[in-house]
């Protein structure tokens, strides 16, 4: 069985790096910035997935994760840039990719730091409780940021330059599903889906449900502050309402539409969730009734998950349908 | 298991159709009705808040623009063309004007873009349109960033010092009061943008500010707030917010027993406001860009055409959407041609246009100065009390 769970990670992160080089930069603008916010959905949504899938817990926060990425980076590249171009050596390519690539590592550090203080003290509290603190931590994150001046604060904040390309987000999107699915399939990864299934019997197999739960949150932040800085760099503009519980919402849709701890469901769902409110355009007024009724009614007919199949070795390691034997 | 096979199927049908439906629908539209009499069509791209929080302004100013174009068309178009308004939504909800105004450009092949209300989303897509070299007019974003971004991007209304500073002289000289309290959205922009050009004012013509209380949009209760205000005796209160929370503030403000006047800018024009207030809005007054009872024969002309189409009165959103509609197609017509450089060259050189809010000159910062109207609220109703030029 070892050899499946592999052959499709690899053939994702082929496809996914495929596209970067097969989609040409000349395609329409329009397009171009649609499959952009595809791979930064992707990131969002799988590393979502670490925390609420697979490790069980249930956050709202991970918009106010992906804003202090976002504005980190952007503050790094816009405030910071043209003085650290100069020590890069001028404003080639390289030095401004590695501008780029330096801002948004520093984003998601700083996201996976926001996730630490966040997680210590909270990650005590369960189930319920825990998605209250996750919401009120992501709202703090947003007021922090709109009474922060040196970011322009409730005016918004302009992106100098917009470096995002396909190449990067979906460079990032590989490595975010990779280190992902690698994490929970290594023998350590294990421990967030005995986390997931029963706490304290994971706690009487000597398993620290604390650290694994930490670690989760404190990964998950990391990457979701990846897709901020992507966000803010080809938006162009960022504002601390952006950021919003909506947002939020909209991650926890595409990882419980893609079947909690499924990354391949999740990705799925993510494009789907991404494309859909544009294909809807031509309704204009009916387009996010058409859209929420869609998602009722997915939800409705497939619960455990819109792209969820019982594969036989998806049974061992995905948490949603181990759990969930008892349901059709 | 085949109860779940089916279930699949059908969704992914479903989704399937909706996908094809959506990429044939703007084919259709594209080859729509273009008669004899013209020849070729000028698509012009417009993004409003058509859904989400800020509907109600993003609606009324579509109207207008909608307003102005079929008027126009009626007109014999420009350039011997068809006028063609294609407007996306984009729910009042950041991250979605950079998408749809990208979506107009690169797709659409508009030749300017008309939007939005709220300077937040202006802002987003303005960097678009400049960095495309296509023209944007803002019918009624008034942060002083929006136009600062680029020599392609313009507006028609005038900005948030500007309004600030009406409102601090109307309350020195109408309401001659001299101790205010201001009360704030802090979520907002544009609500702290106008308290601090009001503060700058009001203090420069020597009154006082005795108190400043804060609030945070989407807030239900106010009181904490206004009893502290009410402590404080101050002689008016400036609460430069929207009319969701201005029209709770109100209604809260009369179960205290507060008796001194308040007054806002444009944020509080919407007949939510007196809906949401009810009586507690009585002879409350604000800042706005336009009345419908202004003595100018083109507004009254516009305000029966509007009535007779939309079955309600125009506000300075609608106005003003009607107006960048206008302004636009003269300079389209007086560049002679569908060029971005062109089109922004005649746009600069705005000069004394006559419309439906006043005359409307726009300046080498592509902003545009003009009167501010100030209304009252009157028996369930506007009613226009005075203009202030600049």
């Amino acid at each position: 069985m070892p050899h499946r769970p592999k052959s499709t990670l690899f053939a994702a992160v082929l496809i996914i790096a495929a596209l970067a080089l097969v989609v040409p930069q000349s395609i329409n603008q329009y397009y171009l910035f649609i499959l952009y916010d595809i791979g930064i959905n992707i990131i969002l949504a799988v590393s979502l997935n670490l925390i609420n899938g697979y490790t069980g817990q249930f956050s709202l926060g991970h918009a106010g994760f992906m804003a202090v990425g976002g504005y980190t980076s952007a503050y790094i590249t816009t405030v910071l840039g043209p003085k650290l171009l100069l020590l890069l050596g001028g404003a080639g390519t390289a030095s401004s990719s590695l501008l780029f690539l330096g801002s948004l590592l520093a984003g998601g550090f700083t996201a996976a730091l926001a996730g630490l203080l966040v997680g210590l003290p909270s990650l005590r509290l369960r189930g319920d409780y825990l998605a209250i603190v996750t919401l009120g931590f992501g709202e703090i994150i947003r007021v922090v940021i709109q009474s922060m001046d040196a970011v322009g604060g409730q005016r918004g904040f302009s992106v100098a330059q917009t470096y995002t390309n396909l190449f990067w987000t979906f460079s990032m999107a590989a490595l975010t599903i990779y280190t992902i699915v690698a994490l929970v399939r290594s023998s350590y990864g294990r421990g967030f889906i005995a986390v997931h299934d029963d706490e304290i019997a994971a706690e009487a197999m000597g398993i620290n449900t604390t650290q694994y739960k930490v670690t989760a949150f404190v990964t998950g932040a990391f990457f979701a502050g990846l897709a901020g800085g992507l966000y803010a760099h080809s938006k162009g503009f960022l504002t601390p309402g952006g950021f919003d519980f909506m947002k939020s919402i909209e991650i926890v849709v595409m990882v419980i539409l893609g079947g909690m701890g499924n990354t391949l469901g999740v990705i799925l769902a993510a494009i789907l969730l991404t494309i859909l409110p544009e294909a809807l355009r031509s309704f204009e007024k009916y387009r996010m009734i058409l859209y929420s009724l869609m998602l009722v009614i997915l939800m409705i007919t497939r619960p455990q998950g819109l792209f969820a199949w019982n594969w036989k070795w998806r049974r061992r390691a995905s948490p949603a349908t181990s759990n969930k034997k008892g349901s059709p | 298991m085949k109860t779940r096979v089916q279930a699949l199927c059908g969704v992914t049908t479903l989704i399937l159709v909706t996908l094809l439906l959506g990429c044939n629908k703007p084919a259709e539209t594209s080859q729509s009705n273009t008669p004899g009499k013209f020849q070729g069509v000028i698509k012009i791209g417009e993004f409003a808040s058509l859904t989400g929080k800020e509907a109600a302004f993003g609606i009324s100013s579509h109207n207008g623009t909608q307003l102005a174009i079929d008027e126009l068309n009626a007109a014999g178009g420009a350039l011997g063309k068809e006028l063609k308004l294609l407007t996306e939504d984009d729910q009042s909800k950041a991250g979605e004007p950079a998408t749809v105004v990208r979506k107009l450009i690169t797709r659409e092949n508009v030749i300017a873009i008309l939007g939005e209300v709220a300077s937040s989303r202006s802002l987003e897509a303005a960097p678009i349109c400049q960095q495309n070299k296509i023209p944007m007019i803002s019918p009624s974003s008034t942060n002083p960033r929006v136009t600062e971004i680029g020599d392609y991007i313009f507006r028609v209304c005038f900005i948030d010092p500007f309004q600030g500073t009406v409102m601090a002289n109307f309350a020195k000289n109408t309401l001659k009061a001299k101790n205010i309290a201001i009360l704030t959205d802090v979520k907002a922009d544009y609500s702290m943008g106008l308290a601090k050009f009001f503060k700058e004012r009001l203090i420069a013509d020597g009154g006082k500010v005795v108190a400043e209380q804060s609030y945070s949009g989407g807030d239900k209760d106010f009181k904490a707030q206004l009893t502290s205000i009410k402590a404080s005796n101050p002689e008016g209160l400036f609460i430069p917010g929207y009319y969701t929370e201005v029209g709770l503030i109100l209604g809260q403000a009369k179960e205290l027993g507060i008796k001194f006047p308040m007054f806002g800018g444009d944020g509080w024009e919407s007949t939510k406001l007196m809906e949401i207030a009810g009586p507690a809005a009585e002879g409350m007054y604000f800042s706005t860009h336009y009345s419908p009872e202004l003595d100018a024969p083109l507004a009254k002309t516009f305000v029966q055409k509007y009535q007779a189409k939309f079955k309600e009165a125009p506000d300075a959103m609608a106005a003003l959407g009607y107006d960048s509609a206008l302004i636009l197609v003269e300079a389209i017509k007086k560049a002679g041609s569908t060029e971005g450089a062109k089109i922004r060259d005649a746009l600069a050189s705005t000069k004394d246009f006559v419309g439906v809010t006043g005359t409307t000159t726009i300046d080498a910062q592509r902003n545009v100065s003009k009167p501010a109207v100030i209304l009252t609220i009157k028996e369930g109703k506007f009613k226009y009390v005075e203009t202030i030029a600049p």
